[in-house]
This record gives C-alpha cells, sequence and structure tokens, in this order.
C-alpha cells in the first residue's frame, strides 16, 4: 500500500497505541485496510509499558465462563502471533509456554484457591484448563528453590509469559512494514459520525475513516458516548519491583514472580484503588517483596535495581468488552485488562470482524458492554 | 596495560581476584585494582549478550565495571575502594545466586 502520512483518511482509524489498539491495526494492515493508528505521546499513562507479561490462563473467567474459552484460545495462538511477528520484523519476543503456577504461604489461601478454581470450573459452559492443585512437595519437582513456608499451589499447562515490552516495539515496526500509519501526538478530541464516516478532531488537525476502533485503555470511557458506545471502567494500580540480572532459576512464570528471558526477576500482583502512578505506596512493595523471598529465599541475595507503579486498564467488572455501536454504524470500542495474554485474538479474530464491518456475536456477544445494562456481573478477579 | 604512577606511595593491601592474590594499594578502587593487576582475561562478560567489556567512565555512570565482591553481586568496582582481604569475584556474564 503507498498511501502517505499526508493522507488523512482511512478505512479504519484505530484510537490508542499501546497493546490492544496495535494488535488490532496490525490485524486490520495485514488485511489491506488502510488504518492509521491515533496515539498519545511518550508521556502518556501506558499500562502496555508497565504490564507484568504473563500470557495467562489459570483463574480467568469466575462469572463469566466464555472469558476462560476466549483466554484459553489466545494462549492456543500466541505462538502464531510470535511467529508471524519474528518472520515480519526479525524480533524474537520471547513468548514461552512452560505452564504457570501460583503458590500459596497458607493453609487458607491454599484452600481458598481451591474454592475459587471450583466455582469457576462448575460454571455452565466452562472450558476445562487442566488446572492442577499441589502440595509442597508436588510443587518442588517443577520449582526446586521453594522455601519451607510454601503450603503448595496451582499449576496449569496453558500458561505462559511474553517479553511484552519487546512485543509493543515488535508490533509498532511490524505496523510499519505492514503499511499502517502510526501516528503520535494526535490525542483524540472529538468524534463525530457523520455523513457515514468519522471525523476525528485531533491536536494535529482532522482525521476521517470509514471506521473507528476505540483502543484507549481507561480513557475509552469518556471517548465511548462520542460514538453511541459505552465503557465502564475501573482503573487500579498496582506495583511491580525488578531485582538485578540472574542465571535462570525459575523455569515457570508465576502469577506474582517471574524471570524474564534476560534474567531479570520481576515481582508484582498488588492492585490499590488510587490511581496515581508517579508515586509508590512503599508498604506494599515491602509486602511483596517479603512474600517472594518466603517463595524463593534465594531471591533474599539479590537487589533490587527497579521499581515502578502503573495504572491497569479495567473494565468495572474486569472482563474485556468488545461492542459495536448501533447508533453510529462503523464504531467499535475495545477495552480488556489482559493487553498481552489476548493480543492474538485481537490481531487474528477481533480485527477481521473490523475489518468486515460486524462483530461476530456468536463469539464476542458475551463481551458487549450490554451486559452492564442487566444484572451486576461479578468480578473476575483477574489473575 | 595499566601502569601506576611512579609516585605512588601508598602502603600495599592485599586481595583476591578470582581466587589469586593481587597486591593493591590504599586508595585503588576495586576496578582500577583490576585493571593494574594485568589480568589478561577481559574485566567481565555482560549479563544478556556475555559480550566482553571493561570499565568506561570510572566515575559511577555506566555499570561496565560490575563485580563480586566479598559475595554480594553487582557491584560497582569504580566506586569502592579497596580493603584488606577483601574477596572479588568477576562476572561471566549473568550474576549467580546459590540455593
Amino acid at each position: 500500500m503507498n498511501h502517505t502520512q499526508s493522507t488523512n483518511e482511512y478505512d479504519v482509524a484505530v484510537i490508542g497505541g499501546g497493546l490492544l489498539g496495535s494488535s488490532i491495526a496490525w490485524g486490520l494492515g495485514r488485511l489491506g485496510q488502510r488504518t492509521c493508528v491515533l496515539d498519545e505521546g511518550d508521556v502518556t499513562k501506558r499500562a502496555s509499558r508497565a504490564n507484568f507479561a504473563l500470557v495467562w490462563v489459570q483463574s480467568k473467567g469466575l462469572g463469566l465462563p466464555e472469558y476462560t474459552g476466549w483466554t484459553v484460545r489466545a494462549s492456543e495462538t500466541w505462538s502464531k502471533l510470535s511467529d508471524e511477528i519474528k518472520a515480519q520484523t526479525g524480533i524474537d519476543v520471547c513468548h514461552q509456554r512452560p505452564g504457570g503456577f501460583h503458590l500459596a504461604l497458607s493453609e487458607k489461601e491454599l484452600e481458598d484457591r481451591r474454592l475459587s478454581l471450583r466455582r469457576l470450573h462448575n460454571q455452565p459452559g466452562a472450558t476445562d484448563y487442566k488446572i492442577e492443585i499441589l502440595d509442597h512437595d508436588e510443587v518442588k519437582k517443577q520449582l526446586p528453590h521453594i522455601g519451607p513456608d510454601v503450603v503448595g499451589g496451582t499449576y496449569c499447562p496453558l500458561d505462559g509469559h511474553v517479553n511484552s515490552l519487546r512485543y509493543l516495539r515488535a508490533i509498532h515496526s511490524a505496523l510499519k512494514t505492514s503499511g499502517v500509519d502510526y501516528r503520535p501526538e494526535h490525542r483524540v478530541s472529538t468524534i463525530e459520525h457523520r455523513n457515514g464516516e468519522f471525523k476525528i478532531s485531533t491536536e494535529q488537525g482532522e482525521i476521517r475513516a470509514g471506521k473507528v476502533v476505540l483502543a484507549a485503555g481507561n480513557a475509552n470511557m469518556t471517548l465511548a458516548h462520542m460514538v453511541g458506545l459505552k465503557a465502564p471502567m475501573s482503573p487500579t494500580r498496582g506495583q511491580i519491583l525488578v531485582t538485578e540480572r540472574t542465571v535462570p532459576f525459575l523455569g515457570f512464570p508465576l502469577t506474582t514472580i517471574r524471570q524474564t528471558d534476560e534474567g531479570t526477576v520481576m515481582i508484582g500482583d498488588s492492585r490499590e484503588e488510587f490511581i496515581d502512578d508517579t508515586v509508590q505506596n512503599l508498604p506494599i512493595n515491602a509486602v511483596m517483596a517479603d512474600r517472594a523471598r518466603r517463595m524463593f529465599p534465594l531471591l533474599n541475595q539479590l537487589n533490587i535495581v527497579r521499581t515502578w507503579s502503573g495504572i491497569r486498564v479495567m473494565p468495572k467488572d474486569g472482563f474485556p468488552i468488545y461492542d459495536q455501536s448501533e447508533t453510529c454504524p462503523g464504531a467499535f470500542v475495545t477495552c480488556c485488562h489482559s493487553g498481552v495474554t489476548l493480543a492474538p485474538n485481537h490481531a487474528f479474530d477481533i480485527a477481521p470482524m473490523i475489518a468486515k464491518g460486524n462483530l461476530d456475536l456468536e463469539r464476542v456477544g458475551a463481551f458487549s458492554a450490554r451486559r452492564f445494562d442487566q444484572i451486576q456481573v461479578q468480578s473476575s478477579g483477574y489473575y | 596495560m595499566f601502569k601506576r604512577a611512579t609516585n605512588h606511595q601508598e602502603p600495599a593491601v592485599q586481595i583476591t581476584v578470582d581466587g589469586l592474590p593481587v597486591t593493591a594499594r590504599r586508595g585503588d578502587t576495586v576496578s582500577a585494582a583490576i585493571l593494574t593487576a594485568g589480568c589478561v582475561e577481559p574485566y567481565r562478560y555482560t549479563a544478556v549478550n556475555g559480550t566482553p567489556r571493561a570499565p568506561y567512565c570510572m566515575m559511577g555512570v555506566c555499570f561496565d565495571c560490575l563485580v563480586t565482591i566479598d559475595g554480594i553481586g553487582n557491584r560497582q568496582g569504580c566506586l569502592i575502594p579497596v580493603s584488606d582481604g577483601m574477596v572479588i569475584t568477576r562476572q561471566n556474564g549473568k550474576r549467580e545466586i546459590e540455593s
């Protein structure tokens, strides 16, 4: 495709250049849609740079069994995505799927986990994701460095992880070679639907497109109503600690600890309602570090070299939102907490639906924001 | 490769580098002591790609002087003065941890 940045007309304008928007835009570019990505600048809040980088299945879907199936599908398609991105850009995003653990540091934690997994499994239509509940000795066979405080844990063979910073870089590089226009510093102020097309006002002028995809994370909350959609969000703050690089000792990712392909150990999992990402709650860091070293006493020897807080993109009930506008045909909203895990579904499933102009409700109808009109859906507990 | 200035009159300090005894001078940084000991091996190998490196800035900025000192890894050798009996291990790639 030979359109240039001087053109301000596209088949599709994707608003948001994080993991979700970029994955959809890449999927659209692959199908020959003239696509642009309207992004903010480097200083914007970006969950895509703050996340923990798990490709995670276990425990997802309590309250919405379709979410389990959707997540399992992503876990099974991730290697196809990483292969295609590598072939196109030469960048290896280090996707691995050895399975993943969740460890318990008391009998009560293990019992709570067992109960919540049973409730998840007993839902009508739940996908079986082959989770195992293990005691200390069984965990130790796979994770030889666990400490005596580890009572047991759960293992799911579908879990994995990826180098998500490298994926963000790779997908942006792939956008370029696929002819998708990435337009940073294009913060969107208004979207109007007129004469069958969308007129999008940005800080650098007007963009026109036949279709528009909202993928702006928590900011979808304010954009959605401009095109007859809604996206109720309740962002939370998470904190992450990173150690210096060390020799590989952890062959599996955990919900709260993982060792990256480059050797650093990431420790995460906090959640607060307070959403200022310019400060950190140090007592929370202390608890996270303490739990991590009880799980793996050898972590005591390592220095923490970095910590940060980030704001999660979080739909109000924890489940993804994929919806299309009835009043402004061609407008779509996409939000989810798990932009890393679900990336292949966004590229290979959602993008083709958007290219065709209609979401396939058989497959993603459960994720419509109309669910918020009805009964209160229970929170997913997103890990 | 490196030679001491001839007017260097500070007292000797005994350390070990990779198990070998090295005589440094009071006031030397760990990096200076390793470099002047005349080791032919590269100073270190990086943690991700395993490429050979040596201290570059010698003032705490570049982190290319990382070594293990008395069992604690990834310390900046250019900022830490030698002391008697100090045990220094150079890092060949990622830092080791013991279980």
